[in-house]
C-alpha cells in the first residue's frame, strides 16, 4: 500500500516530544519535511530546537517506531540545521496545549538573529508581560533566564503564587 | 585534507567542549538553584555546538575521527581553545567574569560567522548565535548586578575581572592560521572584533560600577597553537577518563 504524505503527516503527530509530552514534534515544529518515497519508504526531515538536546536521539527513535508499526520500510530521518529552529514554528493548537500543560508559550516572536547581541534589545524584550498559565494573570515575574530545560525560563506568578515554566522566544 | 580548516573547526569546537566541561563542574553545587541549572544548560548547549563543530573537523579531516574521537583521544597539546576557558572555576565571581569575557566574543564572532564561504560553518554559527545570546544576557545581566551590589560583591567582581584580563585578549591575536582562513573568506581576522568588544564591555563595566583593565595589558597567549596552561591536563583527564580506562565503552 503506498503512503501518501498527509498520512506520514498523521504518524508524526502521534510522537510527542521527550520533555514536553503534551505537545507533538509537529506542533513543536521540529518536523521540516515528510515525503514518500518511490521505494515505498520515506524520508522524514527533522531539526534539533537547541544543539544540545538530548531529545533528538530519542524523537528519531520514536518515529521509526511509529511508522514500522505501519509496516513501513526504507524509513531515514534526516537531521537538518538550517533554518535553525524557532519557537515562531510552534503552532496555535501547540500553543494551546502548552498552556493546558502549565508551560507558558512564547509571549512574542522570535528576535531575528542580526539584533541577537545587542542587549538592549534583548533587555527590552523581556519586559513583555508574559500571563500565567494557570490563572492568567500578568503580575508574574522572572525567577531564571533558565528553566528545567535550555528552552524554557522560570517564572512565578505574584497571584496564585505558582512558579511556571516560560517557553522562551527562540 | 584541508589542513587549515580542520585546524580552524578545532579551535571552534575544543572552545565550547572546554567550558562546557567547566561549566558543569558546578552541576550540584551552585551558589543557588536556579543558577545550578542555568549553568547546567549553558554547558548542555556548548557541548551540542562542540558535536557541531568537531564533527564537522572530522569529516574535512577524513580520517574516520568522529566528535567523541576528537573529544576523548587527543592529548593536551593538540587543543586549540583559548586559554580562558580552561581556567578554573574560582568563585562565582570567577566563573562569571570568564563567562562574560567569552559569551560577548562569541556572540560577535559567530554572528561575524554567518557571512562565512563555508555554508556548513554559516549555518552552524547561525543555530549557536541564538543560544548565545541568552548566555550573554545572562552573564551581562549577572555581572550588572553584583558588580553594582554589596561592597563584598562589587570587590569580588573587581578582583575576578583584573585576574582574568590576562586571558581575555588572546581570542583577538591574529596568528598565520587565521590570516589564511581569512583570505579565504571563511572566517574574519580576529582582531577585527576587538573594538566592538571592548566598547561593548566598557558599557556593561560602567553600568556595574566597574573598572575595566587596560586595553593595553600583556595578554597570555598559546591556547590556540596547543600551548596550555597547566590547567587543562588535570580537565582532561577528568573528562576523558572513561574512554582512556575503557576503549570504545558506548552507552
Amino acid at each position: 500500500m503506498a503512503i501518501s504524505d498527509g498520512m506520514l503527516w498523521d504518524c508524526l503527530s502521534q510522537v510527542s516530544d521527550p520533555e514536553i509530552p503534551a505537545i507533538s514534534i509537529v506542533d513543536l515544529g521540529i518536523v521540516r519535511a515528510a515525503t514518500a518515497t518511490d521505494d515505498g519508504g520515506c524520508e522524514i526531515v527533522i531539526t534539533p530546537t537547541y544543539s544540545g538536546c538530548p531529545a533528538m536521539h530519542v524523537i528519531e527513535e520514536n518515529i521509526r517506531q511509529v511508522l514500522e508499526a505501519t509496516g513501513m520500510e526504507n524509513i531515514q530521518v534526516r537531521t537538518q540545521l538550517s533554518p535553525p529552529w524557532t519557537t515562531d514554528w510552534i503552532s496555535e493548537s501547540g500553543r494551546d496545549k502548552l498552556r493546558a500543560f502549565g508551560i507558558a508559550p512564547p509571549a512574542h516572536r522570535a528576535l531575528a538573529t542580526a539584533s541577537a547581541i545587542d542587549i538592549s534589545a534583548l533587555t527590552a524584550a523581556d519586559e513583555t508581560e508574559i500571563a500565567c498559565p494557570q490563572c492568567g494573570s500578568l503580575n508574574t515575574r522572572l525567577i531564571s533566564q533558565f528553566g528545567s530545560t535550555a528552552c524554557k525560563a522560570l517564572y512565578r506568578c505574584g497571584d496564585c503564587l505558582e512558579p511556571f515554566d516560560y517557553f522562551k522566544p527562540h | 585534507m584541508d589542513a587549515d580548516k580542520f585546524h580552524w573547526l578545532l579551535r571552534a569546537g575544543d572552545n565550547a567542549l572546554v567550558l562546557s566541561q567547566r561549566l558543569s563542574e558546578w552541576c550540584g553545587k551552585g551558589p543557588v538553584l536556579e543558577e545550578d541549572m542555568a549553568l547546567t544548560n549553558i554547558a548542555l548547549d556548548l557541548i551540542g555546538q562542540a558535536t557541531l563543530w568537531l564533527s564537522r573537523a572530522g569529516q574535512v579531516e577524513g580520517k574516520g575521527r568522529n566528535e567523541d574521537a576528537l573529544a576523548f583521544l587527543r592529548d593536551g597539546q593538540d587543543f586549540r581553545n583559548l586559554l580562558l576557558v580552561e581556567q578554573p572555576n574560582g568563585d562565582y565571581a570567577d566563573t562569571l567574569m570568564r563567562q562574560l569575557y567569552f559569551d560577548l566574543w562569541h556572540a560577535l564572532w559567530l554572528e561575524s560567522l554567518l557571512q562565512s564561504g563555508d555554508t556548513g560553518i554559516a549555518q552552524i554559527a547561525e543555530k549557536s548565535l541564538k543560544e548565545v545570546a541568552y548566555h550573554l544576557r545572562r552573564s551581562s545581566d549577572l555581572v550588572i548586578r553584583l558588580g553594582d551590589g554589596s561592597d563584598d560583591s562589587h570587590a569580588r567582581m573587581q578582583r575576578a575581572a583584573d585576574a582574568l584580563w590576562m586571558f581575555a585578549g588572546e581570542a583577538f591575536i591574529d596568528d598565520e592560521l587565521d590570516q589564511r582562513i581569512a583570505s579565504r573568506g571563511i572566517a574574519p581576522l580576529p582582531g577585527s572584533l576587538r573594538e566592538r568588544w571592548l566598547t561593548r564591555l566598557e558599557n556593561i563595566f560602567s553600568e556595574a560600577t566597574l573598572t575595566l583593565p587596560s586595553a593595553d595589558a600583556w595578554m597570555q597567549r598559546g591556547g590556540k597553537q596547543g600551548r596550555h596552561t597547566e590547567h587543562l591536563g588535570y580537565l582532561l583527564a577528568e573528562m576523558q577518563f572513561l574512554q582512556r580506562a575503557y576503549p570504545g565503552a558506548q552507552w
